[in-house]
């Protein structure tokens, strides 16, 4: 029977999530206008979905110590209670309030993994647009660095080089920046290398403009546009990564709330029946969906394909 | 034939630079150390005696490339050194038994899921923007996305929990095929899950870029029959982009099985590999990274000398 269940719960989630999609594009053409009224009316549904989940996360993200009941490290009651009116979803193992860690949990996972991918792309596209720019030695031997590195799956040269450097935050944001950041130089030597060649580069330098004003006024301009959408697809790949090494107790160390390790410590309670330690791991699951809905719409959008 | 041996020992030999200089990283990681691996192993509070005692036992007096030749001829014969955490004993001695683990757990994923995933893939190309396109493509995008511990404890509470399949892998020393399989079903199950989702999109993509070319096009306005167009002109040129989605695919699954594997207890090297990462264990981490690295490399060769014998240009290429 449990399996039955599952479905029925699967379809009223689906059918409340595509009500939810509808009424947000309805609500957001309404207050929009012109060009971002346009392109919203004409979004699909899934895309409409992931704008919606994403704005429900940052507000909850910015608000939480207002939203949550309780705080976010204290212990608050007796360990693994059940849901109730006055703790919602129960007690984490040491008796904190799980609701208010998953609220706190929003702004600590979400906020870790942003900062690690905007690092990723500070590193990534200064030295990709560098090789592009420089060419040369500087640009063969960053390629056969990248290459090297990329030789070796990813998580498992994370979980080398958190061994070597302990685990701690700072360490963690470093370590996964610098091997994210080898799949942005990448993308942006691929793409700087396209306008590097463009006659208006020629001329500017003919002019004498130094390197600088050569990456940030001349290039970076013209390779912004798919950077951004590349931003996307990262934030997914760090924040799952993220997740994953927080959930292994390589990551987010606690007391910090944060998603992934807290279903480590509650995953005890799955094997007795209690859902409460997927709650995390769907938040998880939820935002990256959410992501990856509204970066496929973007890609389509400026693919300009029609059907 | 001559030609296709040379390319594939090209091939073998740029796969073995790889290696040699993943292995440089691999061991050099560990010279990024603020101190010394000594040090970092002790603590703070260690007295100079014991740092120095240390030190010798593990030849840190020695000069870098000096050890990391000890390391590699080491490792060559199979003596991946001794394990720091538990003294004295041999890494190899930990790994060997949880190898054949991790490689059951990946190939019997794989057995599960390419043939899944490449049915599937064609299948939507083939019916593209059609109903069940849009839904196979929005449940493998949020396949994608889900976590795999997510994925492993969606699985454990639904089926683990009616009693039809074990929710911890414990492998008993003398367990047959079927014992295995059984006992290993929801580990592999999550992994063919979450691969599946990626291989069939990377499939679905290269059968739709191949059926938009013109000579698709050719043989449809002749008349031909759709499953004809499809298996005698359509397949043999997607031989090339579906190896490679095999390929990085498989070598997802190396990534995968790390977190399975700690999710359902299961002895392979993955959790083997956890543990020592939280005891600082820096010489089966190394072990193991190396092995995984060299999977990694191997699948990306394979793939790479089956898409060149797949294409005739590239195999004739001047």
């Amino acid at each position: 029977m449990t399996l039955l269940m599952f479905f029925v719960w699967l379809a009223v989630v689906i059918a409340v999530s595509i009500a939810l999609a509808w009424g947000f594009r309805a609500v957001a053409t309404a207050v929009t206008q012109g060009e971002m009224q346009r392109a919203l009316r004409n979004a699909p549904l899934t895309a409409a979905f992931g704008m919606l989940v994403i704005f429900v996360y940052l507000v909850v993200a910015i608000l939480a110590p207002m939203i949550a009941p309780f705080p976010e490290r204290e212990v608050v009651g007796s360990q693994f209670m059940p849901w109730s009116a006055e703790h919602w979803l129960g007690t984490d193992a040491l008796g904190r309030d799980m609701f208010s860690r998953m609220i706190y949990g929003t702004r600590n996972t979400v906020g870790i993994a942003f900062a690690t991918t905007a690092l990723a792309f500070l590193i990534g596209s200064v030295f990709g647009l560098l090789a592009a720019t420089v060419g040369g030695w500087l640009d063969q031997g960053l390629s056969r660095l990248v290459d090297v590195m990329m030789a070796i799956p990813s998580l498992i040269f994370a979980l080398l080089l958190l061994t070597i450097f302990g685990t701690s935050v700072i360490t963690l944001i470093m370590v996964i920046a610098v091997i994210d950041s080898t799949r942005v130089f990448r993308l942006s030597r691929a793409v700087a290398e396209g306008v590097v060649v463009m006659d208006y580069i020629e001329a500017a330098r003919l002019r004498g403009e130094g390197l600088v004003y050569l990456i940030t006024r001349e290039i970076l301009p013209n390779v912004t546009a798919p950077l951004v959408a590349e931003f996307g697809l990262r934030f997914c790949f760090v924040f799952l990564s993220i997740s994953a090494l927080s959930f292994l107790g390589l990551g987010i160390q606690p007391p910090t709330a944060d998603w992934g390790s807290m279903v480590r410590e509650n995953a005890t309670l799955i094997t007795f029946g209690d859902i409460t330690p997927l709650l995390p791991a769907g938040a998880i699951a939820l935002l990256t969906v959410a992501v990856n809905f509204v970066v496929d719409w973007q890609l389509y959008r400026a693919s300009g394909l029609k059907e | 034939m001559a030609h296709v041996w040379r390319m594939i020992a090209q091939r073998l030999a740029l796969g073995l630079l790889t290696l040699f200089v993943v292995s440089i990283i691999i061991f050099g990681a560990t010279e990024l150390l603020p101190g010394d691996f000594a040090q970092a192993v002790l603590g703070q509070a260690a007295t100079p005696e014991a740092v120095a005692n240390i030190r010798r036992e593990l030849g840190l007096d020695q000069p870098v490339y000096m050890r990391y030749f000890d390391w590699l001829f080491g490792v060559l014969q199979g003596d991946f050194g001794t394990s720091l955490a538990q003294r004295g004993r041999p890494v190899t001695d930990m790994i060997l038994s949880r190898l054949g683990n991790t490689f059951f757990l990946a190939i019997y994923a794989a057995a599960m899921a390419v043939p899944l995933a490449l049915t599937l893939g064609v299948l939507v190309a083939l019916w593209r923007n059609s109903l069940f396109d849009r839904i196979a493509n929005s449940t493998a995008l949020s396949a994608i996305s889900f976590p795999e511990f997510f994925v492993a404890y969606i699985l454990i509470f639904v089926l683990a929990q009616s009693g039809y399949f074990p929710s911890m892998a414990r492998m008993p020393a003398g367990a047959d095929l079927g014992e295995k399989l059984y006992r290993a079903f929801l580990p592999a199950l999550t992994l063919t899950l979450v691969v599946t989702a990626h291989m069939m999109r990377m499939t679905r993509a290269a059968i739709i870029n191949l059926l938009a070319s013109p000579y698709i096009e050719m043989a449809r306005l002749k008349g031909m029959r759709q499953s004809r167009v499809i298996v005698h002109h359509a397949l043999p040129n997607a031989i090339a982009p579906i190896a490679n989605v095999v390929a990085i695919n498989l070598a997802y699954l190396i990534t995968g099985v790390v977190v399975v594997e700690v999710v359902f207890v299961y002895p392979g090297l993955g959790q083997l590999m956890v543990d020592s990462v939280s005891r600082r264990d820096i010489p089966v981490v190394q072990a193991i990274a190396l092995i995984f690295a060299a999977a990694y490399v191997l699948l990306n060769l394979t793939a790479d000398v089956i898409s060149t014998l797949s294409n005739p240009r590239l195999l004739y290429r001047k």
